[in-house]
């Protein structure tokens, strides 16, 4: 069904113009983003930096179909999001988009392997095919030996390989990652980071982190600077 | 399918992980079926004893009482004073199409007399056909034949209880007791009946025939009367016609002037055995009421507690959101868990009800009877409760908004 909606499989994986997004809050008019025209390639590595309330999180929410702009559109791999139902965007986030978030986010009671199996299970794929994915994404991080721990068994490091294997296990489009070690010791971090980086020369995986530390985003290959709902910096270092 | 399996395994888990108020939550739920099945049990065992007395009276029954005559301005109560005759009972029968058969009796209270042995016991001079149209089988021995009828022969058939009472172990067939200094010969015993529909031993009696009543032990004052003729309609559809028509043939041979009171009345028992029925039927209607309540209150505590449930793992279902899961997926979810909630309550609320019921009628002697429907009928309400009780929750959680849910702490 998505397939016959990629129109321009050739184009930009991401394309954003004169994207708008105001909350009201009761009475107030919140502007959070205030026209974002960018485009990412596949196979970039972008780092999102701003301080907080300049927009980058709602900018990550609209990109991960979680929200919707206000004006302004937006295309992953060709698709908008504009007229799909809440359903289609559980579908395309199912099907392209990885999730890694700053507390992990993993489910509590559940082993790590079956936390991996997550989107997997609303991808209705067959158990044993499930498992066998999940123990591949497990293995790309580090962390198969440890599938049968509980998140409460795991250190902070590890929770968050867990749920950067869960992102990768549907083999998105891209990976989009909120302050992914922002609950991270220095050490940690870099482990983390190495991560990231490997899977994205390696495996060319498409990443867009938000982060507010300067060494964490020098992993990337490209900085972009939000600063009051507007793209104030642009800087590609591959280039 | 995959997704069912999962989302039920999901549910087993979350409940798993709160025992306690899992348990606590299907209290409602086992309480209301545990009385949905008791008052079922309880009310079908009633009816069904109703329905056997009703049988052992046998059916389609009317019954013609004598009496309120008046003669001289002293009016004398029904059944007091015999006023139908064996001819009465003859013209019934061959003059109304609607009857099947005819019992004319007389009846009294009598001390019945076996070596030292004795036993008072109510004594009815009746026809052969009273046992037949009450359904009322000899246990040994023989019934009436044409030659005791006609020539007023001194043989009597016993009830169970005088049986059991005058002869203990003996066989009673043959032997002779006294009945007003009368000597009867056993010849017959009957199958035991049980109690009427009005708490009396019908096993409790002795039958000889009409007209040895008649002529040696209550009927000298009255020759010929009988105090009583139980009519047996053809089906119970031609019962009300039956009933109108005796009375215009009675009123007809008695010469009753037109607003005179009549000097007989027509009964019809089954009347009065399905008031009996009726009663049951209020009896049974009311703990359904209270077994209805408490299933919706269980109800409710489902609904409560899955709200909390709801509530707590708003964050968790914020992440399966995120991650693909569609709206159904999350209702599906919610609803399986209200769903295994109750249905689990259910099954442990059958236990509870069939226990309790078994205590119950052990305590108290109630007649109770346990039916497969019911059961299965008391599983499907409890599912349908979680279903509907869960339904609310489930929904609010699959419209949850997922960047607040993942933001919720």
């Amino acid at each position: 069904m998505l397939n016959q909606k990629i129109k321009y499989s050739m184009d930009p994986l991401i394309q954003v113009r004169d994207l708008v997004k105001v909350y009201h809050l009761g009475e107030v008019e919140v502007q959070a983003l205030l026209g974002i025209s960018l485009s990412i390639e596949r196979g970039e590595f972008v780092a999102i930096m701003g301080a907080s309330g300049s927009g980058k999180s709602t900018f990550m929410n609209i990109l991960g179909f979680l929200d919707r702009p206000t004006r302004g559109q937006y295309l992953l791999d060709g698709i908008e999001g504009e007229h799909l139902s809440r359903d289609e965007l559980a579908e395309i986030r199912n099907e392209k988009i990885g999730f890694v978030f700053q507390g992990f986010n993993l489910l509590n009671r559940t082993s790590a392997i079956e936390n991996v199996q997550l989107p997997l299970i609303y991808a209705q794929l067959p158990s044993k095919k499930r498992k066998e994915m999940a123990e591949k994404a497990l293995s790309a991080v580090g962390l198969k030996e440890r599938s049968h721990h509980h998140p409460a068994q795991l250190s902070g490091g590890e929770q968050q390989r867990v749920a950067i294997a869960r992102a990768l296990v549907n083999q998105p489009s891209i990976l989009l990652a909120d302050e992914p070690t922002g609950n991270l010791d220095s050490k940690t971090s870099g482990e983390i980071m190495a991560i990231f980086k490997r899977l994205n020369q390696e495996m060319g995986i498409t990443i867009v982190m938000i982060t507010h530390e300067q060494d964490i985003a020098a992993y990337g290959k490209r900085k972009i600077l939000f600063k009051d709902g507007k793209v104030v910096e642009d800087h590609n270092s591959a280039l | 399918m995959t997704t069912l399996f999962a989302s039920l395994r999901i549910a087993l888990r979350a409940l798993l992980v709160n025992k306690m108020r899992s348990a606590l939550t299907m209290l409602g739920i086992i309480i209301g079926v545990g009385a949905v099945i008791a008052m079922i049990a309880v009310g079908s065992g009633a009816k069904k004893r109703i329905a056997d007395q009703i049988a052992s009276m046998g059916s389609n029954i009317l019954i013609v009482v004598s009496g309120s005559s008046t003669s001289g301005g002293l009016r004398v109560g029904a059944g007091t004073v015999p006023t139908l005759t064996v001819e009465d009972s003859k013209a019934i029968l061959s003059e109304i199409p609607g009857v099947r058969s005819v019992a004319p009796h007389l009846s009294g209270i009598a001390q019945v007399i076996y070596g030292n042995q004795n036993w008072s016991t109510v004594i009815y001079g009746t026809i052969p056909e009273l046992l037949e149209i009450r359904e009322w089988s000899l246990n040994s021995g023989r019934s009436f034949i044409q030659q005791d009828l006609d020539g007023a022969g001194k043989v009597c058939i016993l009830g169970k209880t005088v049986a059991d009472n005058l002869f203990g172990g003996i066989d009673p067939i043959g032997q002779i007791v006294r009945i007003k200094k009368v000597p009867f010969t056993v010849i017959g015993v009957l199958n035991p009946k049980g109690q009427s529909t009005w708490g009396t031993d019908q096993d409790d009696t002795v039958f000889v025939p009409l007209s040895t009543a008649q002529k040696r032990l209550f009927g000298q004052k009255f020759p010929g009367m009988v105090r009583v003729i139980t009519v047996q309609a053809r089906e119970p559809e031609v019962m009300k016609t039956v009933e109108d028509q005796i009375t215009d043939l009675l009123r007809q041979r008695h010469r009753i002037q037109p607003g005179q009171d009549n000097d007989f009345s027509v009964r019809n028992l089954t009347e009065v055995a399905s008031s009996a029925e009726e009663s049951a039927k209020v009896m049974s209607l009311l703990l359904g009421a209270i077994a209805s309540i408490s299933l919706i209150v269980g109800g409710i505590g489902i609904m409560n507690i899955m709200l909390v449930s709801v509530t707590e793992r708003t964050r968790e279902i914020g992440i399966r959101i995120a991650v693909g899961a569609k709206g159904k997926d999350i209702l599906l979810q919610f609803l399986i868990e209200s769903l295994v909630l109750s249905l689990v309550g259910g099954i442990l609320g059958i236990g509870v009800g069939i226990a309790g019921t078994l205590i119950l009628s052990s305590f108290t002697q109630w007649p109770t009877l346990f039916s497969v429907q019911a059961i299965l009928l008391a599983f499907l309400f409890s599912g349908s409760v979680g279903v509907f009780f869960g339904f609310y929750p489930a929904r609010k959680a699959s419209l949850l908004n997922p960047i607040e849910a993942l933001r919720y702490e």
